[in-house]
């Protein structure tokens, strides 16, 4: 389901071009929309409980409504979202304002443009582009401009060093993450995102599922640098110096509150979801039943690619209560002399691979 | 439809080069230039080249844009907010600019345009990727030899003698 199967469905109804297109896009905008909120409201839950786990304490737990935060602390992301809705908008005396408004628009706009071509199932896609690795890979950057936009507008020592940070960052870990996507593009020959997944069917040997990250051990290596260069693009813990509590209050949040700081969240949360999805549809198999051959049909895609999701979005919270934070020397060491060598090794093995058993 | 859709692309595209040229503080032009690239990927898209519209945003947004906002907030303290620029020889300036539209217009009208059919081409990327890789494969590396000269220059320049 596609926005162009909804236009040319519309256009059998009547002639009202304009009316089917906008149409269309709010028909498939609203349900990416909800699974963005939807999205950060599990996992901020579970990120609490992850996180509590792993220190060995419970986490939000409670009685009931009215006492603590439900069962289990399931209500907690609802304080949560009832809290950032009616706490007051700040906005700084000595800020840009009009940047300062616009920045969280940016930054929604690069994690929901990429959230358009993530393929949730063999027919769930808002978008299917002949490009669309290549976009996801692209609209990513959009987002930097709104990060350094909000650090600037803030007017605050702090938040303009996170946006520095950050867009230092997210600019050098864009090239190991291209780098390493180019690995499965390599193989099979597309940047179209259902054909790369289409490419992933069958079996090794007969037992493995012919996932691109089983196929050879160049690959194998090019899933990992990918995913270390997704967690840093997201900005997250071990890469978090963006925003790092101990030395910058919050990075480029500082002066956020309310609404404006709840979209950063919803953006971030996004974001995770939209690399976690990129890394699934070029490396796991995308929707691609994990039991060559069976489950493989209908809403069983939808389960396996959310699966698959979750388990990264998972290993993501894992990372950041495991790892201490990178300085911002050891980041930069990382990513330029450490995972570009290996993707650019990796690229060549890979050619050499499909060269002589390709 | 896509009449309307053309005709919005452009009027973002060529508001917000406006924008660019004639807003006072430097860094509100960095960010007016950002809708210009935007709407040139759409007249890319509009021209069926996805694959150049994607490297559009790439490179410009992700990469030139980036930089120029860098360069600004790098080279100005932060406690002045108004970096400006100012316009200079207006009268000059339109004399040049209407002689150079003059140019350009009687470029387009004499030029016999290539008139595509209105057929989707399927896909531009393999097309692409052959073209640079098989018959321009020389400029093609002539032109990384030269960007990696140039990379190795800036670094010379601006490193500090130890």
């Amino acid at each position: 389901m596609t926005v162009d199967t909804l236009i040319n469905w519309f256009a059998t109804m009547g002639d009202f071009p304009i009316l089917a297109f906008i149409l269309a896009v709010v028909i498939s905008g609203i349900p990416l929309f909800l699974v963005m909120a939807l999205n950060a409201m599990i996992a901020v839950y579970v990120e609490r409980k992850v996180s509590a786990f792993m220190m060995d304490r419970v986490g939000p737990m409670g009685q009931g409504p009215g006492l603590h935060a439900g069962k289990w602390g399931l209500l907690q992301t609802a304080a949560d979202a009832i809290k950032l809705l009616v706490k007051e908008d700040t906005v700084p005396e000595s800020s840009d304002k009009f940047l300062f408004k616009m920045a969280p628009y940016i930054i929604f706009i690069g994690a929901f443009l990429g959230l358009a071509a993530v393929p949730f199932s063999s027919s769930l896609q808002v978008a299917d582009f002949n490009v669309g690795v290549f976009y996801i890979i692209a609209v990513g950057s959009i987002g930097i401009i709104g990060i350094v936009m909000a650090g600037w507008a803030s007017n605050n020592k702090w938040s303009l060093y996170g946006a520095m940070r950050s867009a230092a960052q997210i600019i050098s870990y864009e090239i190991p993450a291209g780098l390493s996507i180019i690995v499965p593009i390599m193989m099979a020959g597309t940047l179209n995102l259902q054909e790369l997944i289409i490419f992933q069917s069958g079996t090794i040997w007969g037992i493995l599922p012919n996932w691109i990250i089983f196929n050879n051990p160049f690959s194998f290596i090019a899933f990992f640098t990918f995913f270390i260069s997704a967690v840093a693009e997201t900005n997250r813990t071990p890469f978090d110096i963006p925003e790092a509590e101990s030395e910058l209050v919050a990075g480029w949040m500082t002066e956020y509150s309310g609404f404006r700081w709840a979209v950063f969240f919803l953006s971030e949360y996004a974001n995770m979801l939209v690399v976690s999805g990129l890394a699934v549809a070029g490396f796991l198999g995308g929707w691609q039943s994990p039991i060559p051959g069976l489950f493989n049909t209908g809403l069983w895609g939808l389960f396996w690619f959310m699966g698959k999701l979750g388990f990264l979005i998972f290993v993501m919270m894992w990372f950041r209560w495991t790892f201490p934070r990178l300085r911002v020397d050891q980041l930069m060491h990382v990513c330029w002399k450490v995972l570009i060598p290996i993707t650019m090794f990796n690229i060549f093995g890979v050619g050499i691979w499909k060269l002589i058993f390709g | 439809m896509s009449d309307i859709a053309f005709w919005v692309i452009v009027g973002i595209t060529v508001g917000s080069s406006f924008m660019v040229v004639q807003s006072k503080s430097l860094l509100y032009s960095a960010y007016a230039l950002l809708f210009t690239f935007i709407g040139v990927t759409g007249l890319y898209i509009f021209l069926w080249a996805d694959f150049l519209a994607v490297v559009q945003v790439v490179v410009y947004v992700g990469g030139i844009l980036v930089l120029i906002i860098f360069g600004i907030m790098l080279t100005n303290k932060i406690t002045s907010v108004n970096i400006s620029h100012t316009s200079m020889q207006k009268s000059m300036g339109a004399v040049v600019v209407i002689a150079f539209m003059g140019l350009l217009g009687y470029m387009i009208l004499s030029t016999p345009w290539l008139v595509l059919s209105n057929a989707e081409p399927s896909d531009t990327t393999s097309a692409i990727g052959r073209l640079l890789l098989m018959d321009y494969l020389l400029p093609f590396e002539a032109v990384s030899l030269l960007l990696l000269g140039a990379l190795i220059g800036a670094t010379t320049l601006s490193r500090k003698d130890t």
